[in-house]
């Protein structure tokens, strides 16, 4: 195992000398595919396995950023874990990193939908596997919960932020609000709570640069 | 060539679907249908084959489509050509971000965004708890039936699942990976073998 230094980019003035391991292309292979392989029920649901294998088991990214990249990819067109593979390659091991990690999202899926449509077993009228997947439902329920409540201790400050995220997830689960325009009166509203209540987003920005984040 | 059309319909697919993978059923639905890749009636049938397969539904459907138009090389340009423009989009916005990350105005947007997300992670999860734990739900007549005759709305079997994944999480700590092998285990047994 490698170990190398990195001179982070020199930036706001200021310039970071950070250690890290390198990552090798065939790791981060083997982890987006084991993502593939575990992700049922959209984009967020693979938010718990990203969170265990790339956050605290391979530790090659910080939880704050994958929030961010998360955000990214919900606003981009694409799906979800595409985009989120795409970028997390990217800022793990840069272009090849990209690709390898893409990649390794789409191969489970490919192999398994291509077996499947060559002898189009019909999944629905296969009683084992309809009942597989209706224990796996309640399942994906309990590990997405437990995600957006790890999500909302790191990102929630004060109760104007907390009343913010109540009130999207009512519009997003039971309106027709769509999803872009809600990113995007977030982010207006992060100019809007800049001026209400400054210090709250200085002391971010302060963390930020403590902690060398990038994206 | 059907592949080159493949690989160009579904680029465009993946372009146009913002808002992750359902989105993309309803974009993807009238290319399919009307250059009669599928049946409408097979059209649901992959749906229901996407959402119970891991993976992204928008490569699900991708590789399906194209395997059964024109064998397996359609279904590697179409999976392909729907994540072409992730792919591309990705790399000019994520070093775009990483460019300016200390910037003032990216911190105080994505302070913002970051509260939209936390509130879509939580909708993601009533989302699917409607199909999951609910026999049915209409969202205007719920809170009536739940407190009138919740027995009726209620599927308790995967209310037990849910509550066990939650304690297995919180109080155990156990590896998401495990706990989905485990719930598929007790779904065969709770709604297939009782």
């Amino acid at each position: 195992m490698k170990v190398h230094l990195t001179l982070g980019e020199a930036q706001g003035g200021y310039i970071v000398l950070f250690e890290q391991r390198a990552v090798s292309l065939i790791e981060l292979f083997l982890a987006f595919a084991k993502i593939g392989c575990f992700t049922f029920g959209g984009g967020f649901a693979m938010i718990p396995l990203i969170e265990q294998v790339v956050v605290e088991k391979k530790r090659w990214l910080k939880h704050e950023d994958m929030i961010d990249i998360l955000a990214v990819s919900q606003a981009l067109p694409g799906a979800v874990a595409i985009n989120s593979a795409t970028f997390i390659g990217q800022k793990v091991a840069g272009g090849k990193g990209a690709f390898v990690a893409t990649l390794g999202v789409i191969l489970p899926s490919v192999i398994i939908i291509t077996f499947i449509a060559s002898f189009f077993l019909r999944m629905e009228s296969n009683l084992i596997v309809s009942a597989a997947f209706a224990g796996v439902r309640p399942a994906v329920v309990a590990l997405i919960a437990v995600a957006a409540y790890k999500v909302f201790k790191k990102s929630v400050k004060d109760k104007a932020d907390a009343i913010v995220v109540v009130v999207t997830a009512l519009l997003a689960a039971f309106s027709d609000v769509h999803v872009i325009l809600l990113i995007i009166i977030g982010a207006a509203l992060g100019f809007v709570m800049q001026k209400v209540q400054p210090e709250k987003i200085m002391a971010t920005i302060g963390r930020k640069r403590q902690s060398n984040d990038i994206c | 060539m059907i592949y080159v059309e493949l690989l160009i319909t579904f680029a465009k697919i993946g372009l146009l679907s913002f808002g992750g993978g359902y989105a993309m059923i309803s974009v993807a639905r009238i290319d399919v249908l009307s250059n009669a890749w599928l049946s409408p009636s097979e059209f649901v049938d992959i749906i229901a084959i996407a959402e119970m397969t891991p993976g992204p539904i928008a490569v699900n459907l991708a590789t399906f489509v194209g395997f059964r138009t024109a064998g397996f090389l359609g279904g590697l340009v179409a999976t392909a050509g729907v994540a072409l423009p992730s792919f591309v989009l990705i790399l000019l916005v994520s070093q775009l971000l990483i460019k300016y990350q200390s910037h003032s105005a990216r911190i105080v947007i994505f302070y913002g965004i970051r509260l939209v997300v936390t509130g879509l992670i939580f909708a993601a999860a009533i989302f699917l708890a409607q199909n999951a734990v609910f026999n049915s739900f209409e969202t205007g007549k719920i809170i009536r039936i739940l407190l009138t005759e919740p027995l009726e709305v209620l599927n308790l079997r995967a209310i037990l699942i849910l509550i066990l994944a939650l304690i297995a999480q919180l109080k155990f700590k156990i590896n998401p990976v495990v706990i989905i092998i485990c719930s598929a285990i007790a779904g065969i047994l709770l709604f297939y073998v009782l």
